[in-house]
């Protein structure tokens, strides 16, 4: 054995010397990780204050502090005491335009893109992961174009027969389409060995959708088609409390269920085979990835539209900066990651050419593809060399 | 019954068709049982069933007297671990990360890695001589090092069954050395039971304690190297009947001449026509051709001795006679069957080198009983093959009493006025 100690290969030694010191990674990963967790953190505070600040109508930092302190101090006070300050936090909110515009329109705008940012982030993660893809985004399984022929069909069809679409209409049409879809989905899961052919199957029912989307169109009259068209490019604008407390209730729950599997996530890591090896049970598995993953795409998609880029940037953005793909790190920060880069996104869509507002989904698209290409060419470097 | 891995009336296939039925195999704790078997046989099937990846179709598996299927998927993972032929790219993991995944059936619900589990990662890791790419990024390393990788999460997963699905793929010569020495290693020292599949069947035939050959829809044969390949061992004298075996030491059988009945197909690698053996020489012929069966090889050979492999051998009237003997005569033998001319050798003992390889590429052996000074007749046999020929090739053997009839081949041909050519002419070219 100890002749052995020395036939050990050195071919490969230039890009990771050092033997002893290297062993003890684990804890350079965690530290590394505490420090871009605090990082991304004050990135999202700073993105939430530009939030409420920049506008149409100027609102000094100070007031907006002060009426946001106000505001958590009344408000969890009616909540703790059943509704005996009710008044005072009326006044805080509902005192002046300016704490109008920061209580019913800015606050619960970024919210939402903070919160459903994150949920994209870790929902693309998530199937990243499953199908060993890095293309692969929340939306690939055919969930948008599920929930764009929903929304179709009940804008153009229905829309005549039962009078005037309430947006929460819209918002239950786009979710039972996503969740029509995880279904279908979840059937081919359990049928299709290897998980290439369940990615195919889900971009060609994505397919599928998107014809019945055309045909439908092809019988719809001018302003259906621009509704629809308006619809999917996606957007925050017109976010209130309910979506908020919707958004949460939904997201939440479901990232913390992605933090909870981040141990057979990791074993997926390796493939289905050697994660099966080890203990995963996989055909429980692939339902849960696919029904949590969905979840949070179907969320988001029935309260902001289509989102793209998100899914497939943010997890890149995440993993590169952590070094590191470990779930377990990867989750937490990817959704607070998210959360910053849909708040920074939805500033840009509503400032940028003001008061005209661009597509949530345009801004993300033009900061996020070359996000992506410039760090897929770049590992694809780093690994050949 | 102390095997400790073990398959009763076993079938596997996929989607519920049979592909290989009645698998009745059994092996004892720290022994090495290797698959063998042509592409397609259906090897990895049967890999893929004993790990619980595929459902069996009818029989039972079972390690340590405990059927498999009423282990929960922790269990089994405690108990059999595996390397696959899967192609794993894990993005931004380094080598130790990957080792570390195979502590999984042992860690708690967020895989945290406990000061037993991050010793046995790098005990893993030390065992196949690869603590030094711990912290290297899994996607940087080459095939021998992710192999050996791979292992070591095998390893960590402290196993009683290890399963490998041909690990030497991709891997140079001396990494399939290196790996299986370290499997050798493991079933000695640590008592790990470990199935392969391999396709090298010399490598197999080392370092194997049981073989078992998948061909068609059942196991062609089961068994250890020796019993299944005959153990590639030389053709060897003994007396002509089994009944005389006792009497004296081998080498006199062929003394006694006599026309004994010694069909030429019984002497060498099937295939070798028109072997010319001498009288009276009955040899006991191991099973030299069962991986040419087993892989239904219509040309070329595999010589079970050295593991080493023939190309197909030239076919036609030999056209060349190479005077050979003592190594010397194997470089001419290629560079016919290189430039495909039929063509024939002697006179060689059996127990020469020379005579493993033109067994297999020559037309026409003329051979001569070992330890025995060669004679008259079997120099009249060759001669009449050699004046027959188009030329004449002298590897250059030195000519010593014992085979002074080769001189004399080499002086016929000169003497008839047949061109005789030495090694380095006849690669420089005719």
């Amino acid at each position: 054995m100890t002749r052995k100690t020395q036939t050990t290969d050195h071919s490969g030694t230039s890009t990771g010397v050092g033997s002893a010191g290297r062993f003890s990674s684990g804890v350079g990963s965690a530290g590394r990780f505490s420090a871009v967790m605090a990082g991304i953190s004050a990135l999202l505070v700073l993105s939430l204050i530009l939030n409420v600040n920049i506008g149409s109508v100027h609102i000094a930092a100070g007031d907006v502090l002060a009426m946001t302190w106000n505001g958590i101090r009344y408000g969890l006070a009616d909540l703790v005491t059943g509704g005996r300050y009710a008044e005072q936090l009326n006044a805080v909110v509902n005192g002046s335009t300016q704490s109008q515009i920061l209580f019913s329109i800015r606050m619960p705008r970024m919210l939402l893109a903070a919160v459903l940012g994150g949920a994209l982030a870790v929902s693309g993660y998530l199937l990243q992961v499953f199908f060993r893809n890095p293309i692969a985004g929340p939306f690939v399984l055919g969930i948008s174009s599920g929930a764009k022929m929903v929304v179709g069909i009940t804008l153009i069809f229905l829309a005549g027969r039962i009078g005037n679409l309430s947006p929460l209409t819209l918002i239950f049409a786009a979710f039972l389409g996503s969740l029509l879809i995880t279904a279908v989905v979840l059937v081919f899961s359990q049928k299709v060995r290897n998980m290439s052919m369940l990615l195919v199957v889900g971009i060609m029912v994505g397919y599928l959708c998107s014809a019945v989307t055309d045909f439908c169109i092809t019988f719809a009259n001018d302003h259906d088609v621009v509704n629809l068209t308006n619809w999917s490019m996606g957007t925050f604008s017109g976010a209130n409390w309910d979506h908020v407390k919707t958004a949460a209730l939904i997201c939440f729950p479901g990232v913390i269920a992605a933090f909870l599997i981040a141990k057979p996530l990791a074993a997926y890591a390796l493939g289905e085979g050697y994660a099966q090896s080890m203990g995963v049970r996989v055909k429980s598995f692939r339902v849960l990835m696919i029904l949590l993953s969905s979840l949070l795409s179907a969320c988001v998609t029935a309260l902001a539209g289509p989102i793209s880029f998100v899914g497939i940037a943010v997890p890149h953005i995440t993993r590169t900066v952590l070094k590191s793909s470990k779930p377990s790190f990867v989750i937490p920060a990817s959704f607070l990651c998210g959360g910053v880069f849909c708040v920074f996104c939805d500033l840009i869509a509503r400032t940028l050419f003001s008061p005209v507002e661009l597509a949530i989904g345009t801004v993300t698209s033009v900061f996020g593809a070359p996000v992506v290409i410039y760090m897929m060419v770049a590992r694809r470097r780093m690994q050949e060399d | 019954m102390n095997h400790y891995f073990e398959t009763s009336g076993l079938s596997v296939g996929y989607n519920g068709k049979t592909l290989i039925r009645d698998i009745c195999v059994g092996i004892e704790k720290g022994k090495i049982l290797t698959l063998i078997g042509p592409n397609g046989a259906g090897k990895s099937t049967i890999l893929k069933s004993v790990t619980k990846q595929l459902a069996l179709i009818h029989g039972t598996v079972s390690i340590a007297s405990k059927d498999i299927s009423e282990w929960s998927p922790k269990e089994m993972a405690r108990q059999v671990a595996v390397v696959l032929t899967d192609r794993i790219r894990p993005e931004l993991m380094t080598s130790e990360e990957v080792v570390a995944m195979g502590r999984y059936p042992y860690t708690n619900m967020f895989g945290k890695l406990t000061p037993k589990d991050t010793e046995a990662v790098r005990d893993a890791l030390a065992r196949v001589h690869a603590t030094e790419l711990a912290g290297q990024d899994f996607g940087t390393l080459s095939d021998g090092q992710r192999q050996r990788v791979l292992l070591a999460r095998a390893i960590c997963q402290e196993p009683g069954v290890l399963v490998l699905d041909e690990p030497t793929a991709y891997l140079d010569i001396r990494h399939k050395v290196e790996l299986l020495d370290i499997l050798r290693d493991l079933a000695q020292n640590r008592g790990t039971t470990i199935i392969l599949s391999l396709h090298e069947i010399d490598l197999a035939m080392k370092i194997s304690d049981y073989l078992m050959c998948v061909k068609g829809d059942t196991i062609a044969a089961f068994g250890t190297p020796e019993e299944v390949l005959g153990g590639g061992g030389i053709a060897v004298f003994r007396p002509a009947g089994r009944a005389a075996e006792s009497s004296g030491p081998a080498g006199c059988a062929a003394a006694s001449s006599g026309p004994a009945g010694c069909a030429a197909e019984s002497f060498g690698p099937a295939g070798v026509g028109n072997m010319i053996v001498a009288p009276g020489a009955p040899f006991e012929t191991p099973d030299r051709n069962a991986i040419e069966r087993l892989y239904d090889m219509e040309s070329g050979s595999c010589n079970l001795l050295f593991g080493s492999i023939e190309l197909a051998k030239p076919l036609g009237r030999p056209r060349a006679f190479v005077v050979a003997g003592c190594g010397y005569g194997i470089a001419c033998y290629r560079l016919l069957q290189k430039k495909n001319i039929p063509f024939a050798t002697g006179i060689l003992f059996p127990n020469d080198v020379d005579y493993q390889v033109a067994a297999a590429l020559s037309d026409h052996v003329v051979c001569t009983p070992p330890f025995e000074e060669m004679s008259q007749a079997q120099f009249d046999d060759a001669a009449q093959i050699l004046l027959a020929c188009d030329f004449v090739v002298d590897a250059g053997t030195p000519v010593g009493t014992l085979n002074k009839y080769n001189g004399k081949l080499l002086g016929l041909a000169r003497e008839r006025g047949i061109a005789v050519y030495s090694g380095s002419e006849l690669r420089k070219g005719l």
